[in-house]
């Protein structure tokens, strides 16, 4: 199956919270995994359950509002700050997220998503609010996220903004390329860095 | 007209790729049990061998018990954990300072201490405080699982040159003042967020005056403020911590080493994206109050009224004072402590160590406070023994543990229990970062110490 991502038109959760850091978004005692698969059931956890109950959903969390479901999450500013454990983009996309939205996201956060093909789209303080008017007013609004045309509009609006993203993650995300492949790919030119006088 | 950054970080260069992000070379990669073992499953899928696993130093340290460490680890999950690092490090020839090894600690504590971390140097690990090593004039950030997994792959990340910001702070500190009250004051200032996209370097004549291991405690918090890493260049004081540090160079290493690393420095035309001054006598012995790092005080402050926070921000606010059961606008001294924890990669060394214990030398903790001691590693532990230090502790009624990361992120047994307050001395205050509902105060070791013979947030100044 291929990674790649290019056009995304779906439904979305909106996460009013800002600072959302990783220990909300995977707290601590559940990353004792050794694969990466499985993280998603256990998302946002603490903010979901009562005392760590299943049997007791929390009704105002966003995430147990039946209404709100989708492949977008859209979030408050600094989204993804702490911890540098990628356990929270492989929560993220096991949980069935490819597209997080906010107005700003914490760098290790950012660099984990993209690694993840968990497309992170940076847009204005403004345009988060627009977003979460719309879909607050009627939760199937539909957002559609262009990563090759690097834009983002909400359809019941037409509204749209672009987003910058680093042209080379880009062609990643769109032909599905891992980093580790092209730093293999050069392994011979790392081997004959090492042997120079620095 | 180079800044301390640029000259280490253009030195690391294997190759541009136009447009886009620059292939860095690394020179030393820290791994633990936690953020390795899917890196390890990686490499083995594309049938790959660790490429250098001379540059790799490993240690168990964020699942680990803190008592009874020479006993198997009782909780299933955590002790898989720690084998498959063992199982994955005897695979691939990586040196593991496991449990047990004389030089087994928290990863940020053994990398100086055994004098792996040196200036110059390019440094990751999978956890966000590799900011720490900075502290030598090193380039030493956090990385994700797929990075782990890079770096073993190719000694390589792909990474793009982030933007530079210098912090100068200025004059003497203020009685009752340390390295981790600059750090909290800092953050406070710039907000969780503000150093975001940014590396930051420390500099000043306060920072020239500090120890090694207090400047380690500011650049270790560097990433509670966003910024991907902090650096101080190196100086005398550097130097003479590194000599004679087990894996410091030795003879004419150490001297060849020496002249290259007095070249690291900012010029003084060096340009900086953002410059900000700080006083240092402005600086008061700091504690959060709030759910992020950025939320913190002078220890005799004010939680801020729900009108002066901005209209937009205040939805978090009351949300995260809420979870705090704090109210806006009251005072943080005398709120009742229920646990001290001194540890974490921030503040688990021996001056830290030293510092509680020449405070609580001859006093005893409150009646209804624990106080937990845990020291950033086997090496901490035997000194403060052989220094007496554990008497002391005893006395007083802390518990002297074994090295680990512990209740500064809870993933072994020391979790602070739903409800209660706990004064400490690591770098998160997030929700549920110390255990279930458990709520965090911030602070020094010193100002920690205090809450633990007051059994309550106090100023270390009415002490003194």
């Amino acid at each position: 199956m291929s990674k790649a991502i290019n056009i995304i038109k779906n439904t979305c959760v909106p996460l009013r919270n800002e600072n959302v850091d990783t220990d909300q978004i995977i707290p601590a005692r559940f990353l004792k995994g050794t694969s990466r698969d499985g993280f998603g059931k256990n998302l946002f956890r603490d903010w979901r359950y009562e005392n760590n109950d299943e049997a007791q959903p929390k009704k105002d969390f966003i995430l147990n509002n039946p209404s709100f479901h989708g492949k977008i999450l859209v979030a408050g500013k600094n989204f993804g700050c702490g911890s540098s454990r990628e356990h929270a983009a492989w929560a993220l996309k096991d949980a069935g997220f490819d597209v997080v939205v906010s107005s700003f996201f914490a760098d290790i956060f950012k660099s984990n998503a993209l690694n993840n093909f968990l497309l992170p789209v940076q847009v204005s303080d403004t345009f988060l609010q627009k977003i979460f008017a719309a879909v607050e007013a009627d939760p199937t609004s539909l957002l559609e996220i262009n990563l090759a045309d690097q834009y983002i509009r909400i359809m019941a609006t037409g509204e749209h903004e672009s987003f910058e993203i680093n042209h080379y993650k880009k062609t990643c995300l769109l032909n599905g390329y891992d980093d580790i492949d092209f730093l293999l790919s050069i392994k011979p030119d790392i081997e004959k860095f090492e042997t120079q006088e620095r | 007209m180079k800044s301390l950054f640029e000259k280490v970080w253009q030195k690391h260069i294997v190759q541009q790729i136009p447009d886009g992000p620059s292939v860095l070379y690394i020179d030393r990669h820290f791994i633990h049990e936690v953020t390795s073992p899917q890196a390890f499953a990686g490499l083995e899928k594309r049938g790959l061998k660790v490429f250098r696993p001379k540059q790799i130093v490993a240690t168990a340290d964020h699942n680990v018990p803190t008592l009874d460490q020479h006993l198997p680890i009782k909780e299933e999950l955590s002790r898989l954990q720690v084998e498959a690092l063992t199982k994955n490090c005897a695979n691939h020839g990586v040196e593991l300072y496991g449990l047990g090894h004389p030089y087994q600690g928290i990863v940020h504590v053994i990398g100086p201490e055994l004098g792996v971390t040196q200036p110059g140097m390019t440094i990751v690990c999978g956890d966000s405080h590799t900011s720490t090593h900075g502290a030598f004039g090193a380039i030493a950030f956090g990385i994700g699982t797929s990075e782990v997994e890079m770096v073993m792959a190719t000694q390589c990340l792909l990474q793009s040159k982030p933007k530079l910001m210098r912090i100068n702070i200025e004059g003497e500190l203020n009685k009752g003042v340390v390295s981790k009250d600059i750090i909290l004051y800092i953050i406070s200032k710039i907000s969780a967020s503000g150093a975001t996209g940014y590396f930051v370097e420390y500099a000043g004549s306060t920072i020239r005056g500090l120890s090694m291991e207090a400047r380690m405690t500011i650049c270790n918090m560097s990433i509670e403020m966003g910024a991907r890493g902090g650096m101080i260049a190196p100086d005398e004081t550097t130097y003479a911590y590194l000599k004679g540090k087990a894996m410091a160079p030795k003879g004419e290493e150490w001297d060849k080493a020496l002249v290259e690393w007095k070249k690291l420095y900012s010029d003084t035309d060096a340009k900086f994206d953002r410059e900000i001054n700080i006083d240092a006598a402005t600086i008061e012995p700091m504690i959060t109050y709030g759910t992020n790092p950025g939320m913190g005080v002078g220890v005799t402050g004010h939680l801020p009224e729900t009108n002066e926070i901005i209209e937009s921000e205040r939805p978090s606010y009351l949300k995260s004072i809420q979870y705090m059961n704090l109210g806006a606008g009251t005072k943080i001294k005398g709120r009742k402590v229920d646990y001290v924890f001194i540890g974490s990669c921030t503040n688990s060394r021996m001056e830290d160590l030293r510092m509680v214990a020449s405070f609580v030398k001859g006093k005893q903790k409150a009646k209804d406070v624990e106080v937990w001691i845990v020291p950033g590693s086997r090496q901490v532990e035997l000194q403060a023994r052989e220094e007496g230090l554990d008497k002391i502790f005893e006395a007083a009624g802390f518990q002297l543990r074994q090295p680990g990361c512990s209740a500064c992120l809870g993933m072994n047994e020391d979790k602070i229990p739903a409800g209660k307050y706990c004064i400490s001395t690591s770098n998160r205050n997030f929700e549920g970062r110390q255990g279930p509902n458990a709520r965090t105060f911030l602070a020094s070791p010193l100002t920690a110490a205090v809450a633990a013979i007051t059994g309550e947030v106090s100023d270390v100044r009415d002490w003194l």
